[in-house]
């Protein structure tokens, strides 16, 4: 399989203090690191792609670590996460599909042992298009606080022969959650659901 | 009904080759999206009941709506997700409110089953904001075919005092979906993970 040929790398961190209610003790902080790579599928079918998936896991891992890095060091404060893929135009929606096994790997390695399935989205775009990468929480998802998303995208990414790749991490529930439903500190973390 | 709904917004997406590659049977989605009045523009309110009950009614509409729109009964619709957009004037708790609690239920009685968590996204914005709403397979999230999103933007919502409230159900997974994981055929559909 292709080398990984990485273009640009983005790291954005976002702090939310108050949403017009009582400012929290504790700001809110959101992470994503981005990668631009080169699609070495870019412009004709190969029905044979899935050993890229190995080959991106080193990169996945690289970007998960900047997110912590990002968030202060101490992969114990990360609570939530998710990840999401854009494909330049002449590429596929299948390409995108490649990073569900990377990025996944990527953030329960540097988390540790993270038992919720990471949510995820994909899709096809241009340079500019941007991307709700969905968030739940690391040890259950079904935790309602923690429900959450992060918009991303690059001015100029992706080219039409790239794929703009997402990892997300969060420190906490929503600003002011306050919608019931399982809290994090009901998580019984046997299941990765509840 | 409690909601104010000024629109309602259905699209129906068939992809019927990639790259050169026939898509045979083409893959389906369809999403639903209400347009509602926001109760809780431009104020803090503790209490957001009045908006979980609006989740529950809008969960039975648009499943219904995007359940016609695809043409297939309820129970054949493989994977599904969910997403709102909260206009300027609104929290992004008034989302939550909607999409959480109360939504859920309604939704997995039109599709028959829906053993697994109902992906979701959310977010503020103004008129013509994108939704990325996540796909995941309804009784089954590991799925990996069926990891998916699906944009929609509506050009004049949400207005300030507004919330888009989007459906997505689909027919199927990805075009020639093949990086391998879980198949739709080895579901157990026992505990909406595998």
């Amino acid at each position: 399989m292709p080398e990984v040929n990485v273009r640009k790398r983005v790291v954005i961190v976002e702090e939310t203090f108050h949403e017009g209610g009582p400012v929290a003790d504790t700001p809110l902080r959101r992470a994503a690191a981005l990668a631009v790579i080169h699609n070495p599928f870019s412009g004709r079918y190969t029905p044979e792609i899935s050993g890229f998936m190995e080959d991106l896991k080193p990169l996945g891992l690289e970007m998960a670590q900047s997110l912590v890095a990002a968030l202060g060091g101490d992969s114990k404060i990360v609570e939530g996460y998710g990840k999401g893929a854009i494909v330049g135009q002449t590429g596929e929606l299948e390409h995108g599909a490649l990073w569900h096994v990377p990025g996944g790997y990527a953030m329960r390695e540097i988390l540790g042992g993270a038992k919720a399935i990471v949510p995820s989205t994909k899709k096809v775009g241009g340079p500019g298009t941007r991307l709700d990468v969905p968030i739940t929480h690391i040890n259950a998802s079904y935790v309602r606080s923690h429900f959450d998303s992060m918009e991303v995208g690059l001015a100029d990414a992706p080219r039409a022969n790239e794929i703009l790749l997402a990892l997300v991490m969060t420190t906490g529930p929503r600003i002011h959650a306050r919608v019931g439903g399982l809290k994090a500190s009901e998580i019984k973390g046997e299941d990765g659901l509840r | 009904m409690k909601s104010k709904i000024r629109k309602i917004i259905t699209f129906v997406e068939e992809t019927h080759t990639e790259l050169g590659q026939p898509v045979n049977p083409p893959t389906r989605r369809a999403a639903a999206a209400a347009v509602i009045e926001n109760p809780f523009a431009g104020k803090f309110v503790q209490d957001l009941t009045e908006l979980t009950e609006i989740g529950e009614e809008l969960g039975a509409l648009l499943a219904e709506h995007a359940v016609a729109a695809l043409g297939v009964p309820g129970p054949s619709a493989e994977s599904y997700g969910k997403a709102a957009a909260v206009g300027e004037n609104g929290e992004l708790e008034h989302a939550a409110a909607i999409l959480h609690p109360k939504l859920g239920t309604p939704v997995r009685k039109v599709l028959g089953k829906g053993a697994a968590l109902i992906p979701s996204s959310k977010k503020r914005g103004g008129p013509g904001v994108s939704l990325d709403i996540p796909l995941g397979h309804k009784d089954a999230a590991f799925v990996r075919s069926h990891f998916d999103g699906m944009e929609i933007r509506v050009n004049d919502a949400p207005r300030a005092n507004e919330i888009l409230v989007a459906i997505a159900v689909t027919d199927s997974g990805r075009p020639l979906a093949r990086v391998g994981g879980l198949t739709k055929e080895q579901i157990k559909g026992e505990d909406g993970l595998r």
